[in-house]
């Protein structure tokens, strides 16, 4: 299936998602498969990201923001929507369409010690891209790449004859980065990169980001799933609930002035670091757990659990509105 | 110990005891872990050894007749005694050794090779392909060992490639299961995915991420169905389907000791019966030991 590679509009963005949708079916029976339904793991997403901007995605589990990441790199196929990447539309893109294409699009996995094989040693981890790829070039060539990019991230280059094992969580991150990296991307999906990171090694990590991002001019889609660590990193913040975003902003505006109730209380879950404030610090805490993904929507996914709820938003959906790139917020009390 | 952790140890077990990385102190380990199972690989070493070795071993060839005592019971002359034909009995268990084993490792490393590779595909394709592969294995593991066996061997004719080709058969669903269910597992494995990300092929993502980390179940399996080779070689030659005479096999000797009376001399019986018996039992045992090494969590079970 070759689709026509339509040029979108803004060639500054380097990525465009427009009303993004993954429903994954829920099926019934073994012989006669019928579908029975579906978790609408993303219901809606739309959003653009500038060349050399960051774009911060938050929310709790299951609101759908790794989803959104796998479905950009195509490592899961969208149910509706558009994706287009440097201009490209992918959004019907399959594995040997994108294989030239993530030589530009990389990801950076949460989990450190699973994503790297661990029967291969560091140098061949690194070197598998540029093998894939076809742009090994010689022998002397291919180790320095790997050599540079491990310098690049942190890692000593005597290290590329060790195994994932014999590293920290820490270093196997830069191991992960370091592979993602070799390849020279523009753009780099980062799947809650942090999560899995001691708190000491998780600022030295989005240390390392933004450190990359500004030498290498990279594009971020950082995933997270608390305000404190995306904060450092981002230029804009999405925050997403049950599928679809519910706040988009730049990043001072978010932290200043958050609208959306839900992003309230993502903020009041903050942590302040002196014990003295934190302990009179105003807990609001949002209680119960967010609707099912696989049931009718009605009204405001949030209204259950909102303190600011109305009867409206038990009867009416609020749509995103606002200045697209500047502000956005989907919720009736700033309609 | 979260499940990242969990992982981490496991593939470090792995890493660490993989036999064909670390030859050396992999070996080492297993010696101090496992004594037993070691004592178990040295005993199938040295029937390894003996079967290559036969000619320097043996006392007489084995075809060899002995007019002066036929059917005689162990003496100076003939340790294991003679048969009815005056042949030396060690000599024929020394040489069959070679028989057994010769088919065993081929059909073992063919029919679980084959099986292993189709149980890749399956895991890893997954869908119709893997239904349709469960279904043909389902049906040729619904027959007994055995029957299976003597019903191909029957139909190709006797002879040696053709027991190698039917025990193999027989092998291929285990292999295959085994591997499958491996596969399964590993391709939901992050790294996996990764790769995927990075853009490679299936062919590469199938040989250089999964299939090396089915070498340790592989070598398991093999060495365990090593044994139950030898069992289907030894019965297919017992029931007159198998190597036929008069190459020695230990179970065309069982066979043979059945025509020298009602009540087969003991040591006709005894001999070949024992180096079966001691055969199995070695690779079995070493299998086990093999399996607990690498898989710590199967420790302890059957």
């Amino acid at each position: 299936m070759q689709p026509p590679a339509s040029t979108m509009p803004d060639a500054d963005d380097i990525l465009r998602v427009e009303d993004l949708k993954v429903h994954f079916p829920i099926t019934r029976g073994a012989v006669f498969r019928r579908q029975a339904g579906a978790v609408r793991a993303v219901d809606g997403v739309t959003f653009t990201l500038a060349r050399g901007e960051t774009l911060g995605v938050v929310g709790e589990s299951g609101c759908g923001k790794s989803t959104t990441g796998l479905a950009i790199a195509r490592m899961v196929t969208p149910t509706a929507g558009r994706i287009a990447f440097e201009g490209v539309d992918i959004t019907d893109f399959d594995q040997d369409h994108m294989r030239p294409l993530r030589r530009r699009m990389q990801m950076v996995y949460q989990d450190p010690y699973g994503s790297l094989n661990p029967r291969m040693k560091v140098r061949d981890i690194i070197a598998e891209p540029l093998e894939v790829h076809g742009i090994a070039g010689g022998r002397a060539a291919l180790k320095e790449r790997i050599a540079a990019s491990m310098a690049m991230t942190g890692l000593a280059p005597a290290m590329a004859d060790r195994y994932p094992h014999e590293f920290s969580g820490g270093q196997r991150q830069r191991i992960g980065i370091a592979r993602a990296l070799v390849l020279e991307p523009s753009l780099v999906i980062c799947d809650e990169p942090v999560s899995a990171l001691d708190v000491s090694i998780q600022a030295q990590i989005v240390n390392l980001f933004v450190d990359l991002r500004d030498r290498l001019g990279l594009s971020y889609i950082f995933i997270a799933h608390d305000l404190a660590v995306v904060r450092h990193i981002s230029h804009r913040i999405a925050v997403m609930y049950l599928g679809r975003i519910v706040e988009i902003a730049r990043r001072d505006d978010l932290y200043r002035d958050p609208l959306h109730p839900y992003t309230k209380a993502l903020m009041a879950a903050i942590p302040i670091p002196d014990p003295e404030l934190e302990a009179t610090r105003p807990r609001q805490i949002v209680q119960g757990e967010p609707p099912s993904a696989t049931g009718p929507r009605v009204g405001c996914a949030f209204h259950r659990r909102c303190p600011a709820a109305m009867p409206r938003c038990a009867q009416e959906d609020p749509v995103l509105m606002g200045t697209p790139g500047e502000r956005a917020v989907a919720c009736h009390l700033h309609d | 110990m979260s499940d990242a952790t969990v992982q981490q140890v496991q593939d470090e077990a792995v890493v660490h005891h993989s036999l064909l990385r670390r030859m050396g102190g992999g070996l080492r380990t297993f010696v101090r872990r496992s004594p037993m199972s070691a004592f178990w690989g040295v005993i199938a070493a040295l029937i390894i050894v003996m079967a290559i070795i036969a000619p320097v071993l043996a006392p007489y060839p084995p075809l060899k007749s002995d007019f002066r005592a036929m059917t005689k019971a162990p003496t100076e002359r003939h340790w294991f005694g003679t048969d009815q034909i005056g042949r030396d009995t060690l000599s024929r268990v020394i040489y069959g050794s070679r028989a057994s084993l010769t088919v065993a490792v081929s059909a073992v490393v063919l029919g679980t090779t084959l099986g292993a590779f189709w149980g890749l595909a399956s895991g890893y394709f997954g869908g119709r392909f893997d239904l349709v592969s469960q279904r043909i294995m389902e049906f040729l593991q619904s027959f007994p060992d055995l029957i299976l066996a003597m019903a191909i061997a029957m139909a190709l004719g006797a002879g040696f490639g053709t027991v190698i080709v039917a025990i193999a058969i027989t092998r291929i669903p285990f292999g295959g299961r085994v591997i499958r269910s491996v596969v399964l597992s590993l391709k939901e494995r992050a790294f996996v995915e990764a790769a995927r990300g990075l853009g490679a092929s299936h062919t590469r993502m199938m040989l250089r991420h999964i299939l090396p980390q089915c070498i340790a179940p592989y070598l398991v399996l093999a060495t365990t169905h090593l044994g139950v080779a030898i069992i289907i070689e030894a019965s297919l030659g017992f029931l007159g389907v198998g190597i036929p005479p008069p190459q020695p096999t230990w179970g065309n000797m069982l066979a043979d000791s059945l025509n020298a009376g009602l009540i087969p001399p003991w040591w006709l019986v005894l001999f070949p019966g024992g180096a079966i018996t001691l055969t199995v039992l070695a690779f079995n045992l070493l299998g086990d030991g093999i399996r607990d090494a690498l898989d710590p969590r199967l420790r302890g079970t059957a």
